[in-house]
């Protein structure tokens, strides 16, 4: 009954969530009634294997790398508390021109998307790193010596000071026309 | 020793003889038709109450509402602030819950490779035969796609009991909603009393007394010669006794379309918990295949393996699939047994949904008779959550809430096309029962429940993603 453990969430804590992320109290509560169905243990605190248990987060090819940024964003481990979850969901909040928000803005969502290629979180894309998140997405079906070559040729194509690696700040330059505010947002219902 | 036994024994049989004969004639009062009538009249009750406290809770929240506007009005002085809120309150309603938390609108992932419901991965990529270079924006339909899943999937949530619209007086289906009221509370605490004093009590007797009843009626019945005047005897005897058996959940079944009723073959239906075969029992008998348990479903089982042929299997059994097909066939080939109910989707959904039917049950016979099934959720929530509640514990719970309210629909007979293959007759048979009981139609595997999604999914997903992907 995922709906009972909703009402331990305290005033405050809303008030705080509100605050930091922008969702309304509603949506915080809907929030807090997922967040504590997938806490499968009842724990209080979400780990991977709680992610992995979505089936369709499971088959999806970057699964992985989305789990994992929302433990590498909270800076913990293997636990991510209400707290962390939603501000990591703030990102995905539509983006509103009135009320400024630094974690749905444009750049909250590219830091997002650039996650899922740093892999080591050095703020750079190196070729391995890209090759590994291609392997990620195509899996058996293309060859790996036409997958260094895909690799190579974005690299040369977004990399602007000629150090063989895509930055941040090249990152967005790449994604410049592409519509991220949309792409990065999800309605959320209140 | 063997003198106090004796006596114990001799006292017993004095108590339980006139009992049994009691039992006997309280069958035949709870059976008759008037007893039906009186269940409906009760559920109609109920529902004027619910509407009434639906409406409590709406004026409620209304109040609530109008001194959040002036409390911000004043305080703030911020017009637009306080209005944006409002807004957002209203637009909630707070007393009717809904179930999602976000819309979907992009794609979703499915595990046959297809995604749905408009686009393809990428969706940038307007022609999916034009292969495209890989670009760096490739990964948001995938990140969009994953997070979306985080809050809102369509396959766990069918694993939980399913969310109501409005407030039925229970306390575990609510936010809170029996102290928002003095009146809405004194109406709580009255059908408390009714629920757990008068109902609960009442209808663990008659569940008590029903097994009973059922297993000595079935035990007789297994005394009589094999053949059509067995069958016909049996038939009678096991819809009477679930009749009774209904009583102690006091169950008001509807049955639709009784002219597709099934009399031989394989019956398919949606399963939901096991009191689906009481239900369906109390209008026709079917011959029951499953696992053996033990406990409570065990009595049941043993009683009903006693008067007719029924296909119960050990666990160690059940991977044999050649063994269970044989069986299965062996009893389809004979016209004089009682049609076989299966439940293809191997588990219980929340019935909300439907998800894939295993194909063995279709491979076995050309024809099937499918059966859907609807709870209607206001007045118990029939779902058994088998990982979190054992059966005595969800039989408590049921007892001890409203009514069990429910529609079967029996449908058309379906035969298996030439050439269609049985997960493709599977999955036309799934369709028609999902649209006739109003209930989403997932290709989803229902095993999902215990086991994490197969690599195979994913590496379908990936074979898509690939095929769009130009390579030098």
């Amino acid at each position: 009954m995922g709906n009972h453990s909703s009402l331990l969430l305290r005033e405050e804590e809303i008030e705080t969530i509100q605050q930091e992320t922008g969702f309304t109290p509603n949506q915080i509560e809907r929030l807090y009634s997922r967040f504590t169905s997938l806490d499968k243990g009842d724990n209080g605190f979400l780990c991977r294997e709680d992610f992995h248990r979505i089936p369709e987060l499971a088959i999806n090819p970057l699964g992985d790398r989305i789990v994992n940024a929302f433990f590498c964003e909270s800076g913990s481990e293997d636990q991510l508390n209400f707290r962390q979850f939603m501000k990591v969901l703030a990102h995905f909040r539509p983006v509103k021109k009135d009320k400024e928000n630094k974690l749905n803005s444009r750049e909250g969502k590219l830091r997002f998307a650039f996650q899922m290629y740093d892999t080591d979180n050095d703020e750079q894309i190196s070729k391995e790193e890209l090759l590994g998140v291609l392997q990620m997405m195509v899996g058996d079906n293309i060859s790996e010596e036409q997958l260094v070559s895909i690799a190579e040729r974005t690299i040369v194509e977004a990399d602007k000071d000629g150090d063989q690696m895509i930055s941040f700040q090249e990152f967005c330059a790449a994604l410049e026309r592409t519509d991220v505010e949309q792409k990065m947002s999800i309605r959320f219902l209140n | 020793m063997g003198l106090e036994n004796l006596i114990l024994l001799l006292v017993l049989g004095v108590i339980f003889l006139p009992f049994i004969l009691a039992i006997g004639c309280l069958v035949l009062v709870m059976t008759c038709p008037w007893s039906r009538n009186f269940r409906s009249g009760y559920v109609n009750l109920l529902l004027k109450i619910f509407q009434y406290g639906t409406g409590r809770i709406e004026s409620a929240e209304q109040k609530k509402l109008e001194t959040i506007k002036e409390k911000n009005g004043i305080a703030n002085g911020n017009i637009a602030e306080s209005v944006d809120l409002v807004e957002d309150n209203c637009s909630s309603g707070h007393a009717i819950i809904k179930s999602s938390a976000m819309s979907k609108e992009d794609l979703v992932l499915l595990p046959n490779g297809n995604s749905s419901p408009k686009t393809s991965i990428p969706k940038n990529r307007s022609f999916n035969s034009l292969k495209n270079d890989f670009i760096l924006s490739d990964c948001l339909d995938f990140v969009h796609a994953g997070v979306e899943a985080i809050i809102e999937d369509e396959v766990t949530q069918r694993f939980v009991a399913e969310e109501l619209k409005s407030w039925n007086l229970l306390t575990r289906t609510n936010r809170h909603y029996e102290f928002i009221s003095i009146r809405l509370t004194v109406t709580w605490i009255i059908g408390f009393f009714i629920r757990y004093f008068i109902l609960l009590p009442s209808r663990i007797t008659i569940c008590f007394l029903a097994v009973i009843w059922l297993t000595l009626c079935t035990g007789l019945v297994g005394f009589l010669n094999e053949g059509a005047m067995k069958r016909a005897i049996y038939e009678k005897v096991s819809i009477w006794c679930f009749n009774f058996l209904s009583c102690a959940l006091s169950a008001v079944i509807t049955f639709h379309n009784k002219e597709n009723i099934p009399k031989c073959g394989i019956c398919v239906a949606n399963h939901t918990t096991p009191v689906d075969v009481m239900v369906l029992h109390c209008d026709n008998s079917y011959a029951l295949i499953g696992q053996r348990h033990g406990g409570f479903l065990g009595i049941i089982q043993r009683a009903l393996a006693r008067a007719s042929a029924h296909i119960w299997f050990e666990r160690s059994e059940v991977k044999d699939r050649e063994t269970v097909a044989k069986r299965l066939k062996e009893h389809v080939d004979d016209p004089d047994k009682l049609p076989i109910l299966i439940f293809p989707e191997g588990t219980c959904i929340n019935n909300t949904s439907v998800m894939q039917f295993k194909k063995g049950s279709f491979e076995v016979g050309s024809v099937v008779y499918p059966v859907a099934i609807k709870y209607d959720a206001r007045f118990t929530d029939a779902f058994w959550n088998s990982s979190r509640h054992s059966m005595i514990q969800y039989l408590y719970m049921m007892m001890s809430s409203w009514a069990l309210v429910c529609d079967v629909w029996y449908l058309p007979p379906m035969h298996r096309r030439a050439e269609e293959s049985a997960i493709d007759f599977a999955n036309r048979v799934k369709a028609v029962i999902a649209k006739q009981g109003g209930l989403v139609d997932l290709s989803w595997d229902g095993a999902l429940k215990r086991m994490n999604a197969k690599k195979e999914w994913k590496q379908k997903q990936q074979e898509e993603f690939s095929k769009r992907l130009k390579v030098e």
